[in-house]
């Protein structure tokens, strides 16, 4: 086609490299008009708006008064809001650590070759892509003290009944091995496709100098896939900040306040108890943290040249 | 020897990883099989026997399920064709224009917790009358699926080699014309993804219609955890319940478990 008009089209070359300097963004930013329109509406304006409740003393059937910062004062001062953030620091440590090191672990597991791989990877990523309230609900079955399943598992193998979930001591620990049953298969994912990329030539050599498997792993393998790990460690991060639907399912933050973290806090100040403004300075704080973390992810993510 | 020990090894490992997920979906399996009676008895039965799906039929005669279902239906079909309508060509504009400002913002949309939202949606529908509606739960779970379809889109659209469009706007093509029959049908493999992984988020999201949703309204998830907070817990309709509810989720994932593991590498990453 082209081919017809050679010196026409060279032409045109040149004319369209000179209107894509002049009118490039524009010409594409139509293409983003609607989206742009519904996220202005749906995402950014809850922003702007929670941020305006924030600064105000609000609640649903009440009045509403300016406060400035007094929310986040009152924040400080209350101590079951200081004990959520405790609880979602205890959570998300554990949340993070366990996926990562099982998630890595399961990566150079299904990085290798063996029969039935595909259909043990995807029974291996089902969890993630379960349903969150329709799995808690199996797990609150299994954590009964007198009928569940997994006491009865326990005692099996000669370990006396644990209280799960209906202990303060025993709940976090517990709400994490639910946690890290669901997500562990997002980190092996990440992490495998950091594997998929390794060279060769490094193992060969080492090889031949006589290394073993540990030593490989330690000094080839874990130093090149370390950038994956990274990206996975933040979004676990962001992720276990964010875990809600099977803490409340499970406890709803019982027993007592035991397992609150600041989610639990936060919905229960908004929805149980209508305190609109206080809540919404709660979801300012977890932004902040948000948008810190996201900022780290897209860092890591450059730093893994991990292209989409 | 030494490799047979190795081997074992291996195996045992694969075993290890594989029979959390394989325990727990089996359980949820025996407990909507079983009856009452075997499912309150210690120590467990695990097998059925017999099987009984006298379960399954009491979650659709007494749970108004079907209603449930469609509502499901309702809101996730229309978030996600609606977030593929506005997404795709905001994502061909953003990976075009170079919008990486855009781009962020977007991110940052992905990573906010769904519940961060609840407030200011809820006060809007409130103050418009569409609390307790369909409309406003597709509305809501848009926060969901247009920064999913989007993120998705930016990566596939800048793998598509520019060169093709350029020489079809030589040939005479409008930018729309460009995007429409050259790049969108390159980017076919994107839109897959992006509509499977939105639709699985949409699917299983619960707190928004927890919140948002009325009697009539709400979708499977919250109306299966309404069922077990108002009524005698009895776990084998609760477990056939909760199988039916993310059956369609796993079946997917079974099916387009290649495309679900593209997207995910490729930043698509989780909803919460």
């Amino acid at each position: 086609m082209t081919t017809t008009s050679l010196p026409a089209s060279l032409d045109d070359v040149t004319a369209t490299a000179a209107r894509e300097s002049a009118d490039f963004t524009p010409r594409y930013w139509l293409f983003s008009l609607p989206a742009v329109l519904v996220i202005a509406a749906v995402i950014v304006f809850p922003w702007i708006y929670t941020l305006f409740m924030s600064l105000q003393d609000w609640k649903i059937g009440g009045g509403s008064e300016f406060v400035g910062l007094g929310n986040f004062m009152d924040l400080a001062k209350d101590q079951r809001f200081v004990e959520s953030m405790g609880h979602t620091v205890y959570f998300t440590v554990l949340a993070v650590v366990l996926p990562i090191v099982f998630g890595t672990a399961a990566a150079l597991v299904f990085h290798r070759e063996f029969p039935a791989r595909g259909l043990l990877r995807t029974i291996f990523i089902m969890p993630m892509m379960a349903t969150p309230v329709a799995v808690a609900l199996v797990w609150t079955m299994m954590f009964h003290p007198q009928l569940g399943v997994l006491n009865y598992l326990l005692s099996l193998v000669g370990i006396g009944p644990s209280a799960w979930v209906y202990d303060p001591g025993t709940v976090i620990p517990t709400l994490v091995m639910v946690e890290v049953w669901h997500w562990t298969p997002l980190v092996m994912l990440i992490v495998l496709g950091g594997l998929a990329g390794l060279p060769k030539e490094p193992y060969e050599s080492a090889l031949i100098d006589g290394a073993n498997d540990w030593h490989m792993f330690r000094h080839i393998t874990l130093p090149l896939v370390w950038p994956f790990i990274m990206v996975a460690i933040v979004i676990r991060t962001i992720d276990a900040l964010k875990a809600f639907d099977t803490i409340f399912v499970i406890t709803q933050g019982g027993p007592g306040t035991a397992s609150e973290t600041m989610n639990i806090f936060l919905y229960l100040q908004a929805f149980q108890f209508y305190k609109i403004g206080y809540a919404s300075a709660v979801v300012v704080i977890f932004f902040i943290i948000i948008i810190m973390l996201s900022l780290l992810l897209l860092y890591a993510r450059q730093k893994s040249k991990w292209n989409a | 020897m030494n490799r047979i020990a190795k081997k074992v090894g291996f195996w045992l490992s694969v075993f290890v990883l594989v029979s959390p997920a394989v325990l727990v979906f089996l359980w949820m399996i025996s407990l909507s099989l079983k009856n009452e009676l075997d499912n309150t008895a210690f120590p467990p039965v695990f097998i059925p026997n017999p099987p009984t799906l006298a379960n399954y039929v009491d979650v659709f005669a007494k749970n108004n399920f079907a209603l449930y279902l469609w509502n499901s239906i309702l809101v996730t079909g229309g978030a996600v064709l609606f977030g593929l309508l506005v997404g795709v060509p905001a994502g061909y504009g953003i990976a075009r224009g170079k919008a990486h400002k855009f781009a962020v913002l977007i991110l940052v949309a992905r990573m906010t917790p769904a519940l961060s939202y609840l407030i200011p949606l809820f006060l809007l529908f409130q103050i418009t009358g569409l609390v307790g509606s369909i409309t406003a739960l597709v509305i809501t779970h848009l926060v969901i699926t247009i920064p999913i379809i989007v993120w998705i889109m930016i990566g596939y659209f800048e793998n598509v080699p520019m060169e093709l469009e350029d020489a079809s706007r030589i040939d005479g093509a409008t930018t729309w014309q460009a995007f429409r029959h050259v790049a969108l049908p390159l980017a076919k493999p994107g839109i897959v993804v992006g509509g499977i992984l939105a639709f699985i988020f949409s699917w299983n999201n619960f707190i928004f219609s927890v919140v948002l949703g009325g009697k009539a309204s709400r979708t499977l998830p919250s109306a299966v955890y309404n069922s077990l907070t108002f009524e005698q817990i009895s776990w084998g309709p609760l477990a056939a319940a909760a199988l039916l509810v993310t059956l369609p989720v796993l079946l997917v994932t079974v099916i387009a478990q290649r495309q679900i593991v593209a997207g995910l590498s490729a930043g698509g990453l989780k909803d919460g």
